[in-house]
């Protein structure tokens, strides 16, 4: 316990590996030799393309995947050799809300708060707070999830997170495929995470101005490696041309070679080639 | 963080819980679907009762043979429900998507298996209740004598074996998601066939009656048919209770551990869930 508070880090990754089988004798490497540093109360984003690695590096962290290699540690603690130790202070957002769908609000709420050993008597009063804080009508707690919109949902994933006091926060997309408005929602309800809730976060995006708004520093991932890392003005000054700082669409393109959507459209090229081929 | 300072098998339990809770909540949520398949169960046994009135033609063989495969009809239902929803646990949480907060979360996987067979046991003895009462408007049966503690006894040494069982198969789905569901089911399958539900096991070819023996149904279907048709007294029913006690001391276990490898497995090779 008192090693966590005492831990300087979050999350320390050095060289993690790994891969997956995909038939016999062929594999993809889903991260190659990732090494990343959060410190306490710090936000890290990182940015790559579909299919460059980020939800096996969150999947990691939060003990879903063994590595093949390296070092995985959360607040001093091994997270391969003690994930229950970890999984206690550790929650995750994701693309997908992942909820009981005919489930109401309040029961998922309460049933993911009880996993980590939070009663209904202390999660309550906290679900309603944190719902009302999110502007959730709370005549709708007894709703069955699937009548909410994805905003919503995705809200109340944040919700759930949160029950739990989680000091190291890993959130995976969290804002892909919401609609504008939404976006700006959870977005804001980041922000506010750090300032009311002391958590370290691990931000996993593909949207530009969304690393930039929210992280202190933030690592570029492409292939399974994170090929630069730091706080936004240093990699503007790091790829800047002629004296011009760069947005970092502009920086994303000097590191990897290419934009984003190049990069995304050149890989469904490469699948569909594959699956033709067959 | 009021649960970050409770001491470590507080935790557990009301993570113990929160799994028999939510699936009290399933049940509720998706009540109708509980309900036609409850009534679809019930029909199910009143016409194999009318088998047994049927077939037989003096009163006493009828009431006898229809009160042995009405006993047989409920167990079962109630047995394979425990064993259906144990090993149902990984193929529904797949389905609905939440299976990585699941796995993710602190609560242990034997207080995921135990707050989840917590809940199997309640829900298949309302069901079963249910159906007895039910089944009693229809038939003549022949309880008179019945020892009803007994037969309790029995059926609750051998919830404790099911279960295990459920676990074991329950792993299926985490070594292979596409092919462990039916393995699952050839799994059940088996179960029905060898342990003598609705016809003694000696009409069954020997290496059957082999498989029956290692089938804690086996043995809860003889002891209870005893104990209710014969009134046999808890003393004579202990060639039925000690295999029983063995395989609820070995299989639950034994399920939760090879649980505990095959999410290991899972976790190496990247099956638990891959989308996002
Ligand atoms: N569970 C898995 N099984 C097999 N391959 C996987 C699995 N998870 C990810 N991959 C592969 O690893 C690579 C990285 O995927 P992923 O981590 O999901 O990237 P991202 O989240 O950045 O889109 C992809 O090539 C993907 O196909
Ligand atoms: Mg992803």
């Amino acid at each position: 316990m008192d090693k966590v508070y005492q831990a300087e880090n979050a999350l320390e990754l050095r060289d993690a590996m790994k891969r997956f089988k995909k038939k016999r004798n062929e594999y993809s490497t889903a991260l190659k030799s990732v090494s990343i540093t959060v410190k306490r109360g710090e936000v890290v984003g990182i940015l790559g393309p579909n299919g460059s690695g980020k939800s096996t590096l969150v999947r990691v962290i939060s003990t879903l995947i063994i590595p093949d290699g390296g070092d995985v540690r959360v607040f001093d603690i091994d997270a391969v050799r003690h994930p229950k130790e970890v999984q206690r202070h550790i929650n995750r957002v994701s693309v997908e809300a992942s909820f009981f769908k005919k489930m109401s609000s309040m029961e998922n709420l309460i049933y993911g708060a009880k996993l980590y050993g939070v009663t209904d008597r202390e999660s309550k009063p906290k679900i309603r707070e944190i719902l009302g804080s999110i502007g959730f009508d709370l005549n709708r707690v007894n709703e069955p999830m699937e009548h909410l919109s994805r905003g919503m949902q995705q809200k109340i994933a944040l919700a759930r997170a949160l029950l739990t006091s989680p000091m190291l926060m890993l959130l995976d997309e969290p804002t892909t495929g919401l609609d504008p408005r939404s976006k700006k929602d959870v977005q804001a309800l980041i922000r506010g995470i750090r300032h009311t809730h002391d958590a370290s976060i691990l931000l996993c995006t593909h949207d530009m101005d969304e690393a930039e708004e929210l992280c202190d520093r933030i690592g570029i991932m492409l292939d399974g490696d994170i090929i630069a890392l730091d706080t936004p003005h240093a990699l503007k000054q790091r790829y800047q041309q002629d004296g011009q700082a760069p947005n970092l669409e502009e920086v994303f393109m000097a590191a990897t070679g290419a934009s984003m959507e190049d990069i995304e459209a050149k890989k469904l090229e490469e699948e569909e080639k594959k699956a033709g081929v067959k | 963080m009021p649960h970050l300072g409770k001491p470590h098998w507080l935790r557990e339990l009301i993570a113990v819980w929160g799994f028999a809770q939510r699936n009290y909540y399933l049940t509720k949520r998706y009540f109708w679907w509980d309900l036609v398949w409850l009534v679809y169960t019930t029909a199910n046994a009143l016409s194999i009762g009318f088998i047994g009135v049927a077939a037989q033609q003096s009163a006493e063989t009828t009431s006898q043979f229809t009160t042995f495969l009405l006993i047989g009809t409920l167990i079962w239902s109630y047995l394979s429900m425990l064993f259906d929803i144990l090993s149902e646990t990984v193929s529904w949480e797949r389905w609905e998507g939440t299976i990585e907060y699941t796995f993710m979360s602190p609560a242990s996987r034997a207080t995921h298996l135990i707050g989840t067979s917590i809940y199997a046991v309640i829900y298949g003895i309302v069901r079963m209740i249910i159906m007895l009462v039910t089944i009693s408007l229809f038939f003549d049966l022949r309880l008179s004598d019945a020892n009803y503690g007994a037969a309790f006894v029995v059926l609750a040494v051998c919830s404790v074996s099911l279960v295990g069982f459920g676990m074991v198969a329950a792993v299926m789905p985490l070594l292979s998601p596409e092919k462990g569901q039916q393995v699952t089911f050839i799994f059940g399958s088996a179960l029905l066939l060898v342990s003598g539900i609705y016809y003694p096991i000696d009409v069954l070819p020997g290496w059957m009656q082999a498989l029956a023996k290692v089938s804690p149904v086996y043995y809860a279907l003889d002891g209870i048919r005893a104990a209710l048709m014969e009134g046999a007294a808890l003393g004579s029913l202990w060639r039925y209770i000690w295999p029983l006690i063995i395989m609820g001391a070995i299989f639950p276990p034994l399920g939760i551990w090879i649980f505990q490898q095959g999410e290991q497995f899972a976790k190496r090779t990247g099956r638990l869930k891959r989308s996002g």
